[in-house]
């Protein structure tokens, strides 16, 4: 009386068919990130050694290592988040734990939405007419770090927002309850038990920040500059810039240079993110609720 | 109502003409009732008629909603909370709150009893850390939970049977000393057993407290108060000792209220 039907039959055939389906599409996707690392690691790994990280490309760029670049990039990534995380978190603390639902928030919540889809072409020219030339900062570091702050600042709000909306709303009610104001609310309760997600975030948006091109290669990027830079106001070079220039604008360069630049690159990202990852798995496993 | 106008002093609760609006919806109108002063009070009635909303204007902590408007007075201690020099922080220190589900902060046992403390008490002013064992160990005796975990004050509340984390909750308000402690349905996330053993701590604390319990559990109200007020779409409806409310109500509704005809 349980045996299969004939449509029983059907249904488990077309049932396994999809199965399969979903599945193919999913294993598409890890194909590029394995082709793209297998050519960096095929092509670019040979040239990869301490010599080409620290010290300066020679011969215009065709030989050499990355230094100028790599340090440069360090400093870019530094100073935009110098920026970028303490307006953004604190734009998120406002938002999530103040801000009531009116106008004035739908706004903001607006320009915040807008703002993470302009595109980083147009962030660059922006840059260029507000911090370069209307604030005077000149091609620098500063010019191009507070431009890709401003790139990055609505996924760091975004981010941290949600971190912080995952506290449970019964511990902000148990503090309230006991006199507690808001700020002692959010210090002593909230910020302690999302700040992993909060540098989850942040750590997230370091590694985008390293690969952009455009936002920096008009405001503080230099084509070629061997000495590192000595301030803020400097022009520095720039790992994404670096890889740029040497693909497309320097005749005669070796086949395997661009794809060791790009191969540190990829790595100095994937390192982040999996930092970000284990630092998540490890602040979870102590929590408890 | 059973009680006399006149001498305040036995009330530690008092509401007059009390309207409360949700944006347009009013919750609750025209209320006007006396809790008295170390004993507990049961307030009983259907989902939506109020009751948690008018515990929740007692210590203004509705206020947090933002769209909410009030008419009307409520007096703590013959003192209307609504004066404009009262401050929300002092009076949530003398009213606390218990929660349905019990909500312990994620930190341990002992921070969790000195939280309330520490933040009533300046940053300045240095107490010794005996001190705080001490108010640890009293708030934990009185309600019961001392023997339990007084070996484990620095493990995490959140790992406590819910019983006793409801317990700590009670706990915590204790050290800053309040006059009333309202509670919106402290056992019904409990078991039985767990249900009985927090009721018993309830009668332990009364006299010591003001207590205003929501309830939905008409056995519960029955047995663990008091005096018990019964309300009805946003309005009181009849206020007496539980006995007489039980017994021989003097109201139709609050009759078939508690023969389950609705609710």
């Amino acid at each position: 009386m349980f045996d299969a039907s004939a449509l029983n039959i059907r249904n488990r055939k077309v049932e396994g068919l999809f199965r399969i389906l979903f599945m193919l599409m999913t294993g598409l996707l890890i194909l590029p990130v394995a082709i793209i690392l297998a050519v960096l690691a095929w092509k670019g790994g040979s040239v990869v050694n301490m010599t080409f990280l620290f010290t300066n490309p020679t011969e215009g760029m065709t030989s050499g290592g990355i230094f100028p670049a790599l340090i440069g990039t360090v400093w870019l990534v530094s100073v935009a988040l110098l920026f970028s995380v303490p307006l953004g978190v604190a734009a998120a603390i406002y938002l999530s734990e103040y801000a009531r639902d009116n106008w004035f928030t739908r706004i903001i919540n607006l320009a915040i939405i807008n703002l993470a889809g302009v595109p980083s072409i147009v962030h660059a020219l922006f840059g260029v007419g507000a911090f370069v030339l209307f604030f005077r900062f000149g091609t620098s570091i500063l010019a191009a770090s507070l431009t890709l702050g401003i790139m990055t600042l609505p996924v760091v709000i975004v981010s941290t927002r949600e971190s912080l909306q995952a506290v449970p709303m019964a511990f902000r009610e148990a503090c309230w309850n006991m006199g507690a104001t808001k700020w002692q609310t959010i210090w002593k309760i909230v910020l302690p038990n999302s700040i992993s997600g909060i540098l989850t975030g942040i750590i997230l948006e370091v590694s985008r920040t390293a690969g952009e091109t455009a936002p920096v290669m008009f405001t503080g990027a230099a084509f070629f500059l061997p000495q590192l830079p000595q301030s803020i106001f400097d022009q520095t070079m720039a790992m994404s810039l670096h890889l740029f220039v040497i693909a497309t604008q320097v005749p005669g360069v070796p086949e395997n240079l661009p794809y060791g630049v790009a191969f540190v690159l990829i790595a100095m990202v994937l390192t982040m993110n999996s930092l970000s990852i284990a630092f998540r798995v490890y602040l979870r496993g102590r929590k408890k609720w | 109502m059973s009680e006399t106008a006149g001498n305040d002093t036995l009330h530690a609760v008092e509401t007059i003409g009390l309207n409360l609006w949700y944006g347009t919806f009013q919750a609750l109108i025209d209320v006007n009732i006396r809790i008295r002063k170390g004993i507990i009070t049961s307030l009983i009635g259907p989902s939506g008629c109020g009751k948690s909303t008018l515990l929740r204007s007692i210590n203004r902590i509705n206020e947090r909603l933002g769209y909410v408007r009030v008419e009307g007075a409520i007096k703590v201690m013959d003192k209307n909370v609504y004066d404009p020099e009262v401050e929300p922080v002092q009076l949530r220190r003398q009213v606390g709150m218990v929660f349905q589900r019990p909500n312990p902060l994620p930190l341990t046992i002992r921070e969790n009893i000195l939280f309330g403390h520490k933040i009533h008490t300046p940053s300045s002013s240095k107490v010794s850390r005996s001190a705080e064992d001490d108010i640890v160990e009293s708030a934990l005796r009185q309600v019961l939970l001392w023997d339990q975990v007084k070996d484990k004050l620095k493990r995490k509340a959140t790992g406590l049977s819910l019983e006793e984390q409801q317990k700590l909750c009670i706990a915590r308000l204790l050290p800053v000393k309040p006059q009333v402690l309202l509670m919106d349905e402290p056992c019904s996330a409990l078991d039985p057993k767990g249900t009985e053993a927090v009721e018993e701590l309830i009668w332990e604390l009364r006299g010591q407290y003001t207590i205003l319990i929501v309830t939905h559990n008409m056995a519960q109200a029955r047995r663990a108060s008091d005096e018990c007020a019964f309300m009805l779409m946003g309005e009181l409806i009849e206020h007496e000792t539980t006995e007489e409310l039980f017994v021989t109500p003097g109201n139709g509704k609050t009759a078939d209220y508690i023969e389950g005809r609705y609710g």
